[in-house]
C-alpha cells in the first residue's frame, strides 16, 4: 500500500458480476473504512486497461461466455500479471477462480488457457450441477473459522502441487474432485467456488486479506454480531437434512 | 369479429370438463384456485387443448422478468374496449395454468395471457398469438433459472420468422436481440433502470456504450432501434407524435412503462391510445401488489420486488424519508435459493428511512444494511416491525413467498 491509501481493484463487474460479486468489494471496502483506511475502489470495465497499483483484486463469477470474453481481455490486457508481480493480492470466486488457472472448459467445449496464477487446471463435471449450501474447514495455516458459502457451478477444479486447498468441505462440494477440497491459494492469490458473497458470510477472509495487503498481523476489532448471526444461521442450515 | 364458431372437439369438451371438476375438487379441498392441477389434467387428457382453445381466440402474449402479471392486466383492460376478454389474471403462467384460465372464457374474443419467460417460445407455437409483448430481461433466481442471455437467445428462436406482431422494449438491449428475429416489430421507448445485465453485447460479446438513454455495441454495430412509441414523464407518445396522459393507481416509473407498453398493444387491435389508458385507470392493485391495507392502525403499502431490477423500480417510487420501510425476504423454491442477488441491490437508496427486516433471510438482509452501512432493526414478524413504526404510511417490500406470507398476514 502506497500513500496511505488502500486501492480495491474490481475486474470486469460488466462480464463477470452474476452472482451479487459487489459484495466481496463492498464488504472489504466497509471493513478497511471501519479500520480508518482511506479506500478507493476501482471498477474496471473489460474494455479498460487493468491498473498495477492496486492492492486488492476481486474478480467474480459470471457464464460460460462471459468468462471466456474475460479471459481473453485479461490475457490480451496483462495487466493482472504485472499486479501480482508488485505483490497484489487476488481474491477470485468460480469462473474468476477457473480464469486464474492453467485452462478451464469455455462455453464453445474447448479448452480455454487461463492466467496461470494459480497452479490450477479446471475441467467441466459430468456429473450434475453443484448447487447448495457448504461448510468447510479453512486451512488451518490460515487461522480462522469454519468457511461458509453457497455453491453453484459445473466446473470440477484440479489443484497442482503449488497451489494449497483453501479448505476441506464438510457438506457440499466445492472442487468436485472428490477428494474434499474447495479452493486454492498461494501466497498472494485466492479462489474458491463460494458465492454468498463469500466475505459477506466469512468476514474474517475480508480482514485476512486487508492484513495480508497492509502487511499486517492484526487489525482493531469490528461489531461482527450481524455477521455472526448470519454465519450460524447458515452452518446450521447446511447440516440440517435437505 | 372471431367468435367461437369452430366447436371444440368431443375430447377437447371431455378435456375442459375433467379441468374444471378437478380444479373445483381442488377448491373445495382448500388447495388454491385449482387452476394449475385442473389445466394439467385437461392437458393431460388432451394435450393440444391450449392449441384448440386458442384458435377462437385473438391472443396476446406478456413476457418479461418484471411487470408481466400488471401488465397483462393493463392490456385486458385496455382491449374491453373491442370486445370480451380472458385472460390468466392471477399469474398462473405456464402451460396448465394458462390452458385452464382460458378453457374459462368460452365467450371471449380476446386471451391475454402472461407466460413465464421459459415457455414463451413453446406457447407461441401453441397459440398463434396475434400480439406479443416483451417487457424486460434481467437476473432472476439465479439457482435454477437459465442464463439471462440464454433466454433472449431461446426468445430470438422462438420468434424468428414469426408472424405475430411483437411489441417490445427498445430500451433493453436483451430484449431488441430478442425481438429483431422477427419481422414485424414495433419498438417502445419503455426505459429500463437497471442496466447491470446488458453490459456485454448479446450479438458479438463486445462492450456495450450506454450515452445518456441511447446504447450501441462499439465492435458489432448491434444497436437501439429507433421506437415508434415511447414513454415521456408521464405520457405516452404514440406513433404520430401525439401525447397522452397516463393516469393509474399503479404507483411508479415502471408501472407508466407497463401502460406505455399496453397502449401499443391496444392499437394493434385497433384500440386508440385515449381509450386504452382511460381504461387502464380502472386497474387499482393486481394480484395484492401495490395494495394499501390497514393493519394495526397504520397503512401498509404491499410492494413486490423479487430481483435487484424490482427493487431498484420499487425504491423510486416509495414515499421520501421519513416513511418507514419494512423489508422481507426469504429464500423457498419460488424463490431461488441464493440470495447473493441482495447484494446487487443498492440499499443506500433507503438512506433516511427508518428500516425494519424481517422475513426467513433477514439475517442476510441484516449484513447488507450493516455493509451499506444503513439504520435497521432485525424483527420476528410483520407485527412486531409495524408496532416499531409510527402511524402512517409503511411501505413493506418483500420478494415472492415473503409477499406471499404478508399477504396472509394481513388478511389480503
Amino acid at each position: 500500500m502506497s500513500d496511505n491509501q488502500l486501492r480495491i481493484v474490481w475486474i470486469y463487474p460488466d462480464l463477470l458480476s452474476t452472482y451479487g460479486d459487489q459484495g466481496n468489494a463492498l464488504v472489504i471496502e466497509r471493513r478497511a473504512r471501519q479500520r480508518g483506511l482511506d479506500v478507493a475502489r476501482l471498477d474496471v470495465r473489460s474494455d479498460q486497461a487493468i491498473p498495477t497499483s492496486g492492492d486488492i483484486y476481486l474478480i467474480g463469477g459470471g457464464e460460460d461466455r462471459p468468462q471466456r470474453l474475460a479471459a481473453e481481455r485479461l490475457r490480451r490486457d496483462g495487466g493482472l500479471h504485472r499486479a501480482v508481480g508488485n505483490g497484489a493480492i487476488v481474491f477470485s470466486v468460480c469462473a474468476g477462480y477457473q480464469i486464474l488457472g492453467h485452462e478451464f472448459i469455455n462455453d464453445l467445449g474447448q479448452r480455454e488457457p487461463g492466467l496461470g496464477l494459480l497452479d490450477v487446471v479446471s475441467v467441466r463435471g459430468e456429473g450434475a450441477r453443484c448447487v447448495g449450501d457448504v461448510l468447510a474447514d479453512i486451512d488451518p495455516r490460515l487461522g480462522l473459522p469454519p468457511l461458509t458459502g453457497f455453491e453453484n457451478h459445473q466446473g470440477v477444479t484440479h489443484l497442482g502441487p503449488t497451489a494449497r486447498p483453501f479448505a476441506n468441505v464438510r457438506l457440499g462440494n466445492g472442487n468436485g474432485t472428490g477428494d474434499g477440497t474447495e479452493g486454492a491459494y498461494n501466497d498472494t492469490v485466492f479462489g474458491t467456488y463460494m458465492h454468498g458473497p463469500v466475505l459477506a458470510r466469512n468476514p474474517l477472509i475480508a480482514d485476512l486479506l486487508l492484513k495480508l495487503a497492509l502487511d499486517v498481523n492484526a487489525l482493531p476489532p469490528t461489531d461482527d454480531r450481524w455477521y455472526e448471526a448470519l454465519r450460524n444461521e447458515r452452518i446450521a442450515a447446511a447440516q440440517q437434512p435437505a | 369479429m372471431t367468435g367461437n364458431s369452430d366447436p371444440l372437439s368431443p375430447r377437447a369438451k371431455l378435456a375442459v370438463t375433467a379441468g374444471k371438476a378437478v380444479a373445483a375438487a381442488s377448491r373445495a379441498a382448500g388447495r388454491g384456485s385449482g387452476s394449475v392441477i385442473g389445466g394439467k389434467v385437461a392437458l393431460k387428457l388432451d394435450p393440444d387443448l391450449l392449441a384448440r382453445l386458442a384458435q377462437h381466440l385473438d391472443v396476446v402474449l406478456v413476457s418479461a422478468t418484471n411487470g408481466k402479471t400488471t401488465t397483462t392486466r393493463l392490456i385486458a383492460e385496455a382491449l374491453g374496449a373491442a370486445g370480451p376478454v380472458v385472460s390468466n389474471a392471477l399469474g398462473a403462467n405456464m402451460p396448465a395454468g394458462i390452458t385452464s384460465a382460458l378453457a374459462g372464457g368460452s365467450d371471449a374474443r380476446y386471451g391475454v395471457i402472461e407466460v413465464d419467460e421459459k415457455y414463451l417460445a413453446g406457447v407461441a407455437r401453441d397459440t398463434d398469438p396475434k400480439c406479443i409483448a416483451l417487457l424486460n430481461l434481467s437476473r432472476d433466481q439465479l439457482d435454477r433459472a437459465a442464463e439471462t442471455r440464454m433466454l433472449a437467445e431461446n426468445w430470438r428462436e422462438g420468434l424468428a420468422g414469426s408472424k405475430s406482431v411483437v411489441v417490445a422494449n427498445a430500451d433493453d438491449p436483451l430484449v431488441v436481440w430478442a425481438a429483431s428475429s422477427s419481422p414485424n416489430v414495433i419498438w417502445v421507448a419503455a426505459g429500463q433502470m437497471w442496466k447491470d445485465d446488458a453490459w456485454s453485447c448479446p450479438s458479438c460479446g463486445g462492450v456495450m456504450q450506454r450515452p445518456g438513454d441511447d446504447w450501441f455495441c462499439g465492435e458489432c454495430g448491434f444497436r437501439r432501434p429507433t421506437p415508434s412509441w415511447a414513454l415521456s414523464g408521464d405520457h405516452v407518445l404514440d406513433p404520430h407524435g401525439s401525447a397522452w396522459p397516463i393516469h393509474l393507481q399503479l404507483p411508479g416509473r415502471a408501472n407508466k412503462a407497463n401502460a406505455a407498453s399496453s397502449a401499443a398493444v391496444a392499437a394493434v387491435f385497433g384500440v386508440p391510445p385515449q381509450v386504452a389508458l382511460e381504461r387502464m385507470y380502472q386497474v387499482q392493485a393486481v394480484a395484492g401488489r401495490y395494495d394499501v391495507v390497514q393493519f394495526q392502525q397504520r397503512d401498509l403499502r404491499l410492494l413486490l420486488a423479487k430481483n435487484p431490477a424490482g427493487w431498484l423500480e420499487t425504491f423510486s417510487l416509495i414515499d421520501p424519508p421519513p416513511t418507514p420501510v419494512i423489508l422481507s425476504v426469504n429464500a423457498r423454491g419460488a424463490d431461488g435459493t441464493d440470495t447473493s442477488w441482495l447484494w446487487d441491490v443498492d440499499y443506500t437508496r433507503l438512506t433516511g428511512h427508518p428500516i425494519c427486516v424481517i422475513g426467513d433471510r433477514k439475517l442476510d438482509l441484516a449484513v447488507r444494511l450493516e455493509v451499506a452501512n444503513q439504520n435497521f432493526q432485525v424483527c420476528d414478524n410483520l407485527d412486531q416491525a409495524v408496532s416499531m413504526s409510527p402511524h402512517g404510511r409503511i411501505e413493506v417490500i418483500a420478494n415472492y413467498t415473503a409477499f406471499q406470507d404478508l399477504r396472509r398476514r394481513v388478511g389480503n
